[in-house]
């Protein structure tokens, strides 16, 4: 994917939370994962991004 | 604002100087061919523009000193090209700090580091950075030069009427008000332009709700010139810091607001303090440091539908306001200021007609369009407007803790010079090209020996020859007002700018290039001089 594509999903995400709202923010971006996972059609790699993702995120980061 | 005790102008490392009003005749005055109101960078630089073609002015500013309220620090690289124009590049060489290099932090851990573009071939770093008095005392050295720039300080336009053929302004100075009239008025008056409200005219666009508080403090720092920004610091959870070095041991913290911190607390001297000495401890810095002067601002995209009203052109804040990430409101004023300088120098010594004039809104007003575009997306991520882009922003962050394309969301999009695509002072690109600049663009330049491309370019029109028939094709147009520089059809240039043996690149006096033909003919560059409402019999 190029900067420019990934600025592109970048964009369209920030728009899409809000039209979910903040009440339906988290259960829409849990979707989205889940979707795209699938997509992603490789259950390591998906397990090795949720790892990923872990970092920075909580009391340790 | 400055810490207590201090006086308005009372500067740690810079003396203001005290401008007194104009002795002036008491008879009429005559109409002058350019006045232009406001001496700050971007009026002083249109004066020197008009200079450099041999137009006098006449500048008018209401206030007897150097601006203190306005602190852009950045100057980029094309705005270099156009201080060398106006023969006032030197000291700020000699004063500036080059930089090249960004670096952002989340949470304290670096998560991009940037370059921008830079090579042996440029003859200017992308970037500099210098406090605006300098920026102001530099040019008014250089307009205090020149025979065809008269200054007047302490004198305020109070009225502004059309007449045939010309403006009529009134002057109110400590001695009385006068009429003066003038056959053309740049109105380089600032954000809070007088001129733009007395002819009723409005910015337009958006304001942003991120609040930022801008200090200047004085220490002994050891980082070199590089600029920080540091998301979600420790010093300031959920904001963002930005700092930047200046000369004289100056530093620009820039620090964000909280949503619903009222601006009139947090500029009190303690709280601006307070803050400073949060990120100072959170850069590791140890020893002393002193308050130089700090103020509070907001961003905004503001803009006039036309950068012209009749015989009056808007040139930098008056036209536009943009937001400060990206340093684009003193670099693009600049640029506006030598963008009309140019042309109407064309018009006023009969080398071309009024027509040219009507390119000047689109080409200033697109790169305004263009820095809204870009600013706008720096603006979401520094200051996110909505709940969705800040969590995007968030988690842009983090992920750039494991990622660099994710770190890369975070790259400032600093200034570069707009292409002027589709203006009537360019042509249409020539076919078969695989690189150089297009119709539009600013020049490319490039290391030869002894120099740079940049320093053979005349002050006016110029053609680059690729090789002899190229040359000879120029100088069958027996065009004075046209200089050529004859250029090897093989080598470092020629492959910069996709030339071959016949090739050739029209470019104007401001750098930018005009039209460009594989196989240039005499009769094509006759007709791309036409076009730009140039006439052919010129005087040199």
């Amino acid at each position: 994917m190029t900067q420019e594509q990934l600025e592109q999903v970048y964009e369209e995400l920030a728009q899409a939370i809000d039209r979910a709202g903040p009440e339906q923010a988290e259960v829409y971006l849990a979707k989205l994962a889940l979707a795209l996972a699938e997509d992603l059609g490789n259950a390591d790699r998906a397990l090795a991004v949720i790892a990923e993702c872990e970092t920075g995120i909580g009391a340790q980061g | 604002m400055r810490p207590k005790g201090r006086g308005e102008l009372d500067s740690l490392y810079f003396d203001y100087p005290h401008f007194a009003p104009p002795a002036r005749d008491k008879g009429t005055e005559p109409r002058r061919p350019v006045v232009i109101v406001g001496a700050g960078p971007v009026g002083m630089t249109a004066a020197l523009t008009l200079a450099q073609y041999g137009i006098r002015s006449l500048l008018l500013d209401r206030k007897d000193t150097f601006n203190d309220g306005s602190r852009a620090i950045c100057i980029s690289r094309s705005s270099y090209y156009i201080l060398e124009r106006i023969g006032a590049v030197a000291p700020f060489l000699e004063k500036s700090l080059g930089w090249t290099r960004g670096r952002s932090f989340y949470r304290g851990r670096q998560i991009l580091e940037f370059d921008m573009p830079d090579s042996e071939d440029e003859k200017f770093r992308p970037m500099y950075n210098l406090e605006q008095q300098y920026i102001e005392q530099f040019l008014w050295d250089a307009v205090e030069a020149s025979a065809l720039i008269e200054t007047r300080w302490q004198s305020e336009v109070t009225g502004i009427e059309d007449e045939a053929g010309g403006v009529s302004l009134t002057v109110t100075d400590p001695n009385g008000s006068y009429t003066l009239p003038a056959a053309w008025v740049l109105a380089a008056d600032g954000a809070r332009s007088a001129i733009r409200q007395m002819r009723g005219l409005r910015l337009k666009g958006a304001n942003y709700e991120g609040r930022y508080v801008i200090a200047d403090v004085q220490m002994d720092h050891d980082y070199p010139t590089i600029r920080r920004a540091l998301f979600d610091p420790v010093c300031r959870p959920g904001g963002t810091v930005l700092i930047h070095r200046q000369p004289d041991n100056i530093w620009r913290i820039d620090y964000q607001l909280r949503e619903g911190e009222s601006a009139e607390k947090a500029t009190r001297e303690e709280n601006v303090r307070a803050s400073v000495a949060g990120v100072l401890e959170e850069i590791g810095h140890k020893g002393d440091w002193d308050l130089e002067w700090w103020s509070v601002y907001s961003a905004n995209t503001l803009l006039l539908d036309d950068y012209r009203d009749g015989r009056i052109f808007f040139i930098g804040d008056s036209a536009h306001i943009v937001p400060i990430f990206g340093v684009r409101g003193l670099n693009n004023g600049m640029a506006d200021g030598q963008n009309i300088g140019w042309k109407l120098a064309w018009v006023l010594n009969g080398y071309a007609s009024e027509a040219l004039l009507d390119s000047y809104t689109p080409e200033r007003r697109g790169a305004t369009l263009d820095v809204f575009a870009n600013a706008t997306k720096s603006t979401r991520f520094m200051t996110p407007p909505t709940h969705g882009w800040q969590v995007m922003r968030d988690a842009a962050l983090s992920l750039a803790l494991t990622r660099p394309s994710a770190g890369r969301l975070a790259n400032p999009r600093q200034m570069t010079p707009y292409t002027y695509a589709d203006s009537p002072a360019t042509t249409a690109d020539g076919t078969g090209f695989s690189a150089g600049p297009v119709p539009g663009a600013m020049i490319t330049d490039v290391a030869l020996e002894g120099g740079f491309l940049s320093d053979r370019i005349g002050q006016g029109f110029t053609l680059l020859a690729f090789g002899d028939d190229a040359a000879e094709q120029a100088r069958a147009l027996r065009d004075p007002g046209l200089e050529v520089v004859t250029l090897p059809a093989e080598g470092a240039a020629a492959v910069a700018y996709g030339a071959r043996a016949g090739s050739a690149y029209l470019i104007r006096p401001d750098l930018h290039v005009a039209g460009r033909w594989q196989a240039a003919r005499a009769p094509d560059i006759e007709a791309a001089l036409g076009a730009l409402s140039l006439h052919k019999e010129v005087s040199a």
